[in-house]
């Protein structure tokens, strides 16, 4: 199952989750991470070496996509 | 899958170099030139009055207190940006915190730094992160890089740009985040605000957050004997 979350108020919320069967689902999921860039977030997924990439698109493979807001020098 | 290849962050500031090895040399070059031009001016005069005058010690005296005084305090102002999870600056010591968001926010944190991070994690509240440029350690306003090598610490001031409303361990999870994107653009939209041995910073660092420095400067050390 993989998850869409955003990092919020609440320490995170789920915005979707959905498998590579169910492409209603997944369409929803794909609705809901646009909608959060154009909110101005920034999405992000975490790769097996450690790193992280920043998509803008819903990757089809992800098992966790991590919205966050953009960061700033102090 | 389209991505974006570095941070997007970095992209708004074209005016600033991207960092690299080769930047924090010249940052590590000037901050010691100025650091001991700092002390030079303090501590010559105070030199020439007791030469000239011993009866002029307590204004030499003076001198000296400046001379250890500006370098202790960029130091501190260096040292005090990373705020560890927990601490006295920390946004889960807030009395409006919501503890339920609070322990959301650090399991998510958790399970990003995996579980070998974990347990730094939670000892020091600074998330350990090794990079290209070293080895990070990254707190809710700042990071400090611990340089190859492990003598020679960067301090950063980098946070959330909307922050007011975000729990502690999110506020490191997206720092951490954006450092794993693109390290070299992380260090290009942080401020760059000390550079010193790890000694003028580690004593000014948070006491739970000391081991993090330490285990850091041995990550680092290791990585550099590895490596030659």
């Amino acid at each position: 199952m993989a998850r869409l979350i955003r990092l919020d108020r609440t320490g995170h919320t789920t915005l979707a989750e959905w498998t590579s069967e169910d492409e209603a689902a997944r369409e929803q999921a794909a609705t809901a991470f646009r909608e959060q860039l154009d909110a101005g977030m920034i999405a992000s997924v975490q790769l097996d070496d450690g790193t992280a990439e920043v998509v803008r698109e819903l990757p089809a493979d992800a098992e966790l996509v991590v919205m966050r807001r953009p960061i700033a020098g102090g | 899958m389209e991505t974006s290849g570095g941070l997007a962050e970095a992209a708004s500031l074209p005016w600033r170099p991207r960092t690299h090895a080769g930047t924090l040399r010249r940052q590590e070059v000037l901050w010691t030139a100025w650091t001991s031009w700092v002390v030079f001016l303090f501590t010559a005069p105070g030199v020439a009055l007791i030469a000239i005058e011993p009866l002029t010690l307590p204004a030499a005296l003076l001198c000296f207190a400046h001379a250890w005084a500006v370098p202790w305090i960029q130091a501190r102002r260096g040292a005090t940006w990373i705020v560890p999870i927990g601490s006295e600056r920390s946004a889960a010591r807030r009395r409006d915190g919501d503890a339920a968001a609070e322990s959301a926010a650090l399991g998510l944190l958790g399970d990003l730094v995996g579980h070998r991070q974990r347990e730094l994690l939670s000892e020091t509240g600074v998330a350990g992160e090794r990079g290209s440029l070293g080895v990070w350690l990254v707190g809710e306003q700042g990071a400090i890089l611990v340089r190859p090598g492990g003598r020679r610490l960067d301090c950063w001031c980098v946070r959330v740009a909307e922050h007011s409303d975000l729990p502690a361990g999110d506020r490191v999870a997206h720092l951490l985040l954006a450092l794993r994107e693109d390290e070299a653009g992380f260090a290009k939209v942080a401020n760059f605000g000390f550079s010193g041995a790890w000694w003028r910073v580690r004593r000014h660092v948070p006491k739970r957050a000391r081991p993090a420095v330490d285990a850091a400067r041995q990550a680092a050390a290791a990585s550099d004997r590895s490596a030659s």
